[in-house]
């Protein structure tokens, strides 16, 4: 095969564009996730996508690296047709796609997953002279810890992806496409990922960028694309737009308020939830707190702080958990996800992987819809009344109830699950990170009804990576750090700053010293 | 029971029906009501053993014990008559079927508990149930014989209809309303897709699949039984040829092997089909070698043109 | 040297286990640790021993082949027509005989992929057929094979098993090669996660095939090591094979799931299993209750195998991936 037989060619116009994908279309069956799509990349540009969940991004993206073939259209590179069969081919002609789903194989150690594919290794013998790149790459990301001899499924998200970084670079992209893929890095990786990314543009390289974080299209993005409903808007250089309009443009109406806004505290309020020491297995130590009728109540801190497992805990997952947990005034022990969804305890969990852990994709969404429901005393699952009122506050596109669940997009997939477990009419609602990779529309929705729900008595505890949500959305947010409670706020203490400081457990006094 | 009733799973009776008249061409006794019915009673011993395979590969699992099983509830049902006792011969039928669900619940806690990929948990089962069936028996053909009950329930006829096939549609229609009546059925199916999201969405998993293996198990031995009375005696390894027939009848009625999607309408169509296939390769008087390769590639062909049509749908 | 053994426990385990068995054999065993005795013992194990590292290529790839018996019936009495006669017949025998079995597998592989069906339903069907390509190259059991390369393969070499030697290059002149090759790195990534594999450049259909060409080439390698041993062709032989097989692989810290294990587990793995029986034998355990106790043997290491789960301290662990 004759890889990159123009690549080196200085009379590049840059102009012309790398790659141009010309009346494209995708359709899966009756959806149109792409409908004759005109787009085109330039050479040396940091090109950012913007979208709701659904616009058609993921499946552009897909298309360019070889995952899926188009229905219609052509995908010309420096001007000739090309057929993009299988991912390798794509690779060849140097369109690398790292993947917002990742393309790690769990089983087999950091070194094997670089080399896996790589170029000029097929089905034979494999070099290693590539690792060398990878190596240099992981240590300029801060990935210096990351050990070759690792094996993938035990290292922790972050670190993930900062291997994939490593292997897409290593292959010496053309086009890079960067799918969410710094979703799970801090903000210290993610300004080093950048540079690195800044030099491979300088250096010719164009580069294909989706993230949900303004802020880093904002500094990262010489033009921006914006798509919504399989069609791209406008396409247009950083800077032109502000961001009111770009938002405005991606939802194609106006969203005033992404917050609803926070009523003043109750002193009446009731305590409906209540924790006191709870401890697991070393990972999560002695926390307690209480939630009241009306509030939301945030757990924020980094990644793996503990956050997550305590959810998990307090649902009756943790085997081992320790301390006392209070519902409405009585103590309950939670010893399952079905006891815990007794009526007399009435807890839900809406859990961080919607996709495997909170649907069954196989199933149509009116039986993930009655999932939680069916069996249950006192509550007939096969009554539509049950989730109707949830799905038409979120407003849930469907094309039917009786298509499986898997055809709806990531947003609306999660306001199946919130349906399924609303329809129990729960006490407490466990959210871990609900609206993580969600569209902005999707997101109001989501607070809008969370803080509905707190109003008539719902308490809510929310895990949260974003800290805006803890600010804007939650009357009271606590801290973790290596599994302990380490700041709780309220009101006008909770800021970004005061956030991120204890998320990093520094206190105000360290800094003095430090500085 | 009609979201069961899928182009898949009309499959095998269409096949059966052209099995029939192309087989009656040639030889046209097939088409004689002793012919039809006989055949309606033996595909009832498979049928039975595949309405429990069904239930296991809903769930997503396979169970591998089905042959010792059944034998090993032949064996006890016969020695129970045999020994003269009017009592013991009366609990003969109740406690095979208590012996089948005793070895579903040990399946279960393997699979369930220790979380043993079923495939070889019920594969070391079956070995022990083999262990004991020789130790118990010395090795040679157990002693003992059929009860009346057993007899009748294999070989008799009601209204020119065979007994045991009366019985095979009895339980698939109580296993039909048990899914479909009870939330058991729907967990069933949603454990079979995705076992971690049907217990987070509350739901005690390990009780399903012990129920699910427990009502499998007791198909087997209810198999084993007529099997007996059948015979009129238990014999070593009478229930090995089954094991393959069975997951084959399954597949075939449109359920599959991944667990979830499926359901007995299509499995009663599996048995069926391979029971007159059996019968008809051996009405031809073709040898054992021939036999086995038409069997495996019309299973093939079946499989493939199940597979094509998904193909070409999506 | 600790990581490593971390890192590659299942096997180890699996060796430990066997050593221990082996000692035991050897010391009850009324004739000791002669070469008579280890070269009757290494030859049973490397039958089963090539059979599970067929049920290997299949299951590292997150499938399953219910055919591997039913290939080495087929290839065990092909081999029992082709092993006799001049050498240059005999060395063509081998060649057809191995070839038999690579193509059974490059069938199931095709099947598998093209017609996509999971690998469970297809062997089934596929089983049938070899065992019936089987019953009519040999009827009823018979046949033979050339003694004096049945000798030379089943005996020793100065001392030493032939089979002990063959296992040996298997896993240093073969495996560990080849789990350097894009090939080998593509069997494990296919098993643990095949849409990882295929947006890393990875040809899953043709790995797929070549998976079960492999587990086909073992399974034949398996019949004509059978031929060797018995100098016989059987047709009946099939199910038993099946079943160990996959057994074995389990003992051998094999993953059904897939992409976890190698096949050096799977030779240890049907090693313990083989030892196990022999150690019976001569255990002084009365012939009637050694099914039983085989039975409760094989479910005991699965069980322990599978008891690590109870002390996992999340539930929602134990559902894996």
């Amino acid at each position: 095969m004759c890889r990159r037989t123009t690549w080196k060619n200085p009379m590049t116009d840059p102009d012309k564009p790398l790659l141009r994908m010309q009346d494209i279309s995708m359709h899966f069956g009756a959806t149109k996730a792409l409908n004759n799509v005109d787009f085109a990349c330039k050479p040396s540009e940091i090109h950012a996508i913007l979208g709701e969940n659904g616009a058609g991004k993921s499946t552009l993206m897909k298309l360019i690296s070889g995952v899926l073939q188009p229905t219609g259209g052509r995908i010309i590179l420096d001007g000739q047709d090309v057929r993009l069969a299988t991912p390798r081919v794509a690779q060849n002609l140097g369109l690398v796609c790292m993947f917002q789903e990742l393309s790690l194989v769990p089983d087999l150690t950091v070194r094997e997953n670089l080399l896996l594919g790589a170029p000029g290794s097929g089905l034979g013998w494999l070099r290693s002279d590539a690792l060398v790149k990878a190596r240099d790459v992981l240590d300029r990301i801060d990935g210096g810890h990351i050990k070759m001899s690792a094996r993938v499924s035990d290292l922790t998200l972050p670190s993930r992806q900062q291997v994939e970084i490593a292997k897409a670079l290593m292959r010496k992209p053309r086009l890079l496409i960067l799918d969410e893929a710094t979703s799970a890095l801090n903000a210290s990786v993610v300004t080093k990922v950048f540079d690195l990314i800044r030099a491979e543009r300088d250096q010719g390289s164009s580069v294909l960028f989706i993230s949900h974080r303004f802020h880093e299209i904002e500094a990262l993005a010489d033009r921006i694309s914006v798509f919504r409903n399989g069609e791209r808007v406008e396409t247009f250089d950083n800077g032109d737009h502000s961001y009111n309009e770009i938002i405005n443009m991606m939802v194609g109406q106006r969203i005033d308020e992404l917050f609803p806004p926070k009523p003043p505290a109750r002193a009446d309020a009731k305590e409906v939830l209540k924790v006191e020491n709870f401890s697991w297995d070393g990972r999560v130590t002695d926390i307690s707190l209480t939630v009241h009728e009306g509030e939301i109540v945030g757990l924020g801190g980094l990644d793996g702080q503990g956050q997550g497992a305590f959810l998990m805990g307090l649902f009756g997952l943790l085997r081992t958990a320790e301390g006392k947990v209070t519902v409405a005034g009585k103590p309950v022990s939670v010893t399952s996800p079905k006891a815990a969804k007794q009526p007399d305890i009435a807890l839900a969990f809406i859990p961080e992987d919607r996709k495997t852990e909170g649907l069954i994709q196989d199933q149509s969404i009116l039986e993930n819809l009655q999932l939680a429901a069916i069996g249950l005393k006192d509550l007939d699952a096969s009554n539509p009344d049950l989730y109707q009122d949830t799905l038409e506050r979120l407003e849930l596109k469907h094309g039917g109830l009786e298509l499986p669940v898997s055809s709806l997009s990531g947003g609306n997939q999660q306001k199946v699950v919130l349906a399924k477990w609303l329809a129990l009419k729960p006490r407490c609602l466990l959210l871990a990170d609900p609206t993580r990779g969600i569209d902005v529309k999707t997101k109001t929705q989501i607070y809008s009804m969370l803080r509905r729900l707190a109003d008539q008595g719902t308490a809510i505890l929310l895990l949260s990576t974003d800290y805006e949500e803890l600010i804007q959305l939650c009357d009271e947010t606590h801290i973790f750090y290596a599994g302990r409670l380490v700041s709780s706020m309220r009101g006008d203490d909770m800021t970004a700053q005061n956030i991120i400081a204890a998320s990093l457990n520094v206190t105000e006094k360290r800094k003095v010293v430090h500085a | 029971m009609s979201r069961t009733i899928t182009p898949d799973s009309m499959m095998p009776y269409f096949g059966t029906v052209v099995l029939i008249l192309a087989g009656s061409l040639y030889f046209p006794q097939i088409l004689t009501f002793d012919y039809l019915s006989q055949q309606l009673q033996i595909a009832a011993f498979l049928g039975l053993l595949a309405t429990g395979a069904t239930i296991v590969i809903l769930l997503g699992h396979i169970d591998l014990s089905v042959p010792w099983v059944l034998t090993g509830a032949a064996i006890l049902s016969t020695a129970l008559v045999g020994s003269g006792n009017p009592v013991l011969s009366a609990l003969a039928v109740p406690a095979a079927l208590a012996f089948g669900a005793l070895i579903g619940v040990v399946n279960g806690i393997g699979v369930a508990i220790l979380r043993i990929p079923s495939m070889v948990w019920t594969l070391a089962v079956n070995s022990i149930l083999l262990g004991l069936a020789v130790l118990n028996t010395g090795g040679f053909n157990p002693k003992g014989e059929a009860s009346q009950l057993m007899v009748s329930m294999a070989s008799g006829n009601v209204f020119g209809l065979p007994v045991s096939f009366l019985t095979w549609m009895a339980v698939s229609l109580a296993i039909v309303a048990f899914l479909t009546r009870t939330p058991f059925g729907r967990y069933l199916r949603s454990i079979g897709y995705n076992e971690k999201a049907t217990f987070l969405s509350g739901v005690s998993t390990p009780s399903v699949v012990f129920a699910a293996f427990a009502l499998a198990g007791m198909c087997s031995a209810l198999g084993g039984v007529l099997l007996a009375g059948y015979a009129n005696q238990a014999y070593q390894s009478m229930g090995d040829p089954f094991l393959l027939p069975t997951i084959a009848a399954v597949v075939i009625g449109g359920t599959s092997i991944l667990g979830g999607r499926g359901g007995l309408f299509g499995t009663i169509g599996g048995a069926l089909f391979i029971t007159l296939l059996t019968s008809i390769l051996s009405v031809m008087q073709i040898g054992d070698a021939w036999r086995s390769i038409v069997f495996g590639v019309i299973i093939l062909a079946m499989l493939l043109f199940q597979a094509m049509r998904k193909g070409a749908r999506s | 040297m600790l990581d490593y053994i971390r890192a590659n426990r299942r096997e180890v385990i699996a060796a430990v286990v066997l050593l221990v068995l082996l000692s035991l054999y050897l010391g009850t065993h009324p004739r000791g640790a002669s070469t008579y005795v280890m070269t009757i013992w290494a030859n049973q194990c490397l039958i089963l021993g090539l059979a599970a590292i067929a049920q290997f290529f299949a299951v590292v790839v997150r499938g399953i082949d219910l055919s591997v018996g039913a290939v080495i019936a087929l290839t065990n009495t092909l081999a029992s027509h082709l092993l006799d006669g001049s050498a240059g017949a005999i060395g063509f025998g081998v060649l057809a005989v191995l070839a038999a079995g690579a193509l059974c597998g490059l069938l199931n592989g095709l099947i598998i992929v093209f017609g996509r069906i999971q690998p469970i339903v297809v062997t089934l069907a596929t089983a049938s057929i070899f065992v019936g390509g089987a019953l009519m190259l040999r009827p009823t059991p018979g046949g033979a094979v050339n003694y004096d390369l049945a000798d030379a393969i089943t005996l020793d070499i100065a001392g030493i098993p032939t089979a002990l030697i063959i296992s040996g290059l298997l896993i240093f002149a073969f495996w560990l090669p080849f789990r350097r090759t894009g090939l080998g790195l593509g069997l494990y990534a296919l098993g643990s996660s095949e849409q990882a594999a295929f947006q890393s450049g990875i040809n899953t259909r043709l790995v797929r095939i070549a998976a079960f060409t492999l587990a086909g080439l073992f399974g034949g390698a398996a019949g004509l090591y059978y031929s060797f041993v018995t100098t016989t062709g059987d047709a009946g032989i099939a199910a038993n094979f099946t079943l160990n097989s996959i057994a074995a692989v389990v003992l051998g810290g094999v993953l059904l799931r897939g992409g976890v294990g190698s096949l050096i587990g799977a030779l240890a793995g049907a090693f313990i299993l083989k030892t196990i029986a022999s150690l019976m034998f001569f255990s002084g355990i009365p012939s009637l209750a050694q099914p039983l106790f085989e039975g409760l043997i094989l479910a005991a290491a699965i069980a322990i195998g599978g008891a690590d789960v109870l002390r996992t301290r999340n539930r929602l662990e134990v559902f894996g991936r």
